[in-house]
């Protein structure tokens, strides 16, 4: 497959394209210091980058859950519950992995900063940490004795884990979607400029992975939201990828190109066969799990792909300096009347 | 508090983060066109500081061998060689060239005259730029970065947990994290000495007075006067980076007198705090948020089964 052959259509539209249509045909010269990136690559590893991933599936499970434990579908609140404290829990340890002083971790909670998306964060978290814990706990339950002090345990965890997965359904659209604010706002060229459009793909491709957890571990007959829930997720991903990929000008093109390139269509492949596979298959378990399977399949590819595009963009000085100089005769231009 | 000052008011930046009765903002003008690239700021940062050794790396890039700002070097002297003489015409000639200084003897009295090139010597030594609106700043989600009274930026070594964030905001590609210590590490402008009047160990060094160290207020006109005079001797391309309030990071407290376009030297053109833009992230995630609201209640509701 050529990586470097715009899509269809992309001709037509740079022609049309009003802010960034000086960027789509970039000038081959620009100066640098010895061809050396100017902005600092993201020291993160894959652990973001698999975080990303984790916390989309945990916050898609919790909004899965609480359908469930609403519309009574027993089987898909305890599917959904399970895989959030699973995938919560995850997300807890890559990040304390991530950090250069993991035994640090509980810095992030001397202060609450609006201006650092990562403090946001781990409020988030720390509120939809819990809660999810607790629902998922609640589903144990029945394995207590009826008789004693566990039995009132056994009495009172239903309730609780009630109230505590609808508290994670509520800030898990926060969880899904914050983790765009969190890339974009860095000087990472490629992460910056798709801030519109980069929490449209996570909360996409989060809705998508909770739709997986729903088709591999529901059974069909009750599984009819997941496919429905796969469907939008996907739909929100394909169209927030589709912006990212085609509306940045030249920093559009490090998510069609090299190694991002390739995770991000084998994202879109992945995505369209496993919806096409629950819709169309999804009354067969086999098929069913099979397409749950490449949802989370896709939503992987999905996030590390995002993720290479951003730190591909910080490597080359052209996608710093090139964008920067455009917007510098922009400036220019309206200044001088 | 979310900045969402207009770019072209000035600000105090120790007041804005809450110092009473601040003393002067305090900063760097460096005047590359007096740099002679003796690196004596970079070893004088070095002792003074305790900042570890980088190794040594040959990078053949001219005289350069320390190669940009790191957690190990918080000065950096970039060398450019160019093909053209010192005061040249107006059009700049920005491509860079190595061309095999030094010499087996002085330039001209080797070879022939039609054998000499003409050739000029660009030196800068960069710095953290102390920005009046800084991203490492505004992202840490610990508090370990903090403003200074002088209105500097600081890390508290002590907070730090390496969690990076700080790395991918800064638009300059300072700050960086130390490999084998996991905290990240960038110039203090000398908290320690400026607390205590006296100069920061690299302007003291200096021995052409290419780092002046002072009130930014000074240094500014200071630096103004500068490019009027060099521009007055036949030097049209000086012009200063980092000065103007109004810039995409409020004016930097370090800035610079330059010979040639900012990315001839590694700098941005035209940098951006990566904040100025984050009210409109979280608007954008809230539509987000609201549109996997929305599917999932759809998802439930939109079918019998």
């Amino acid at each position: 497959m050529s990586s470097q052959q715009p899509p269809v259509g992309e001709r037509f539209r740079r022609s049309r394209q009003r802010r960034d249509a000086g960027l789509a045909v970039p000038p081959a010269e620009f100066s640098s210091y010895y061809g050396r990136p100017i902005l600092k690559p993201p020291v993160w590893t894959w652990e973001i980058a698999a975080y990303l991933f984790t916390g989309g599936v945990a916050a898609g499970s919790s909004l899965l859950a609480a359908g469930g434990q609403l519309t009574g579908r027993p089987a898909m609140r305890r599917a959904g519950r399970v895989a959030a404290l699973a995938a919560v829990t995850a997300s807890a340890g890559l990040l304390v992995k991530d950090l250069g002083r993991p035994e640090r971790f509980h810095h992030m909670l001397r202060v609450a900063k609006p201006t650092s998306p990562m403090s946001v964060g781990t409020w988030i978290v720390a509120a939809y940490g819990p809660a999810a814990g607790l629902a998922a706990i609640a589903e144990a339950a029945p394995l207590l004795p009826r008789r004693g002090p566990l039995g009132l345990v056994r009495r009172v965890l239903p309730p609780v884990g009630r109230v505590a997965g609808l508290a994670a359904a509520a800030t898990a659209p926060a969880l899904g979607t914050y983790t765009g604010v969190l890339l974009a706002d860095t000087a990472v060229p490629s992460w910056h400029e798709a801030y519109p459009h980069l929490p449209v793909v996570f909360a996409g491709s989060a809705l998508a992975s909770g739709a997986g957890v729903g088709l591999i571990a529901v059974p069909p007959a009750q599984a009819g939201p997941a496919r429905r829930m796969a469907v939008a997720g996907a739909a929100l991903e394909l169209y927030g990828a589709h912006q990212v990929e085609s509306r940045l000008g030249l920093l559009s093109e490090p998510y069609r190109t090299g190694r991002a390139g390739q995770l991000l269509r084998a994202g879109r492949t992945l995505t369209a066969v496993g919806v096409a596979g629950a819709v169309l298959g999804g009354r067969s378990r086999v098929v069913a799990a099979l397409s749950g399977a490449a949802l989370l399949a896709a939503s992987v590819a999905t996030r590390f792909g995002v993720f290479r595009a951003g730190v591909a963009s910080a490597r080359d000085p052209r996608y710093t300096v090139l964008p920067q100089r455009e917007r510098l005769a922009r400036r220019r231009a309206a200044e001088t009347p | 508090m979310v900045d969402t000052d207009d770019r072209s008011t000035p600000r105090d930046p120790a007041t804005g983060a809450g110092w009473v009765d601040p003393p002067p903002r305090m900063g760097f003008f460096t005047d590359t066109s007096v740099c002679i690239g003796c690196k004596a700021c970079e070893v004088a940062c070095k002792e003074w500081n305790g900042v570890p050794t980088s190794g040594l790396d040959l990078l053949g890039m001219s005289y350069d061998n320390t190669g940009a700002l790191t957690a190990n070097s918080w000065r950096h002297v970039a060398f450019i060689e160019q093909p053209r003489p010192a005061a040249a015409s107006e059009q700049t000639d920005t491509t860079t060239q190595f061309l095999g200084m030094p010499q087996s003897g002085p330039p001209g009295r080797t070879g022939t005259a039609e054998g000499r090139n003409d050739f000029r010597w660009l030196m800068m030594s960069d710095v953290c730029k102390h920005c009046t609106r800084a991203g490492c700043l505004d992202v840490c989600p610990t508090g370990a970065l903090f403003r200074t009274e002088f209105g500097t930026v600081v890390v508290q070594e002590d907070i730090c947990n390496g969690c990076g964030y700080c790395v991918s905001a800064c638009p300059y590609g300072v700050i960086d994290r130390r490999v084998d210590d996991g905290r990240v590490w960038k110039c203090t402008l000398c908290y320690d000495r400026i607390g205590a009047g006296m100069t920061p160990a690299c302007a003291q060094a200096c021995p052409t007075e290419s780092i002046q160290y002072g009130p930014l207020d000074e240094l500014r006109e200071r630096a103004a006067a500068r490019v009027a005079t060099l521009h007055e001797r036949g030097v049209p391309e000086a012009r200063l980076y980092g000065h103007d309030p109004s810039d995409g990071v409020g004016g930097d407290g370090a800035f610079f007198l330059l010979l040639d376009e900012p990315e001839v030297y590694g700098l941005p053109p035209d940098p951006q705090v990566p904040t100025h833009d984050l009210p409109k992230m979280w608007k954008r995630a809230g539509v987000a948020a609201l549109a996997m609201a929305a599917g999932a209640v759809v998802a439930f509701l939109g079918g019998k089964r």
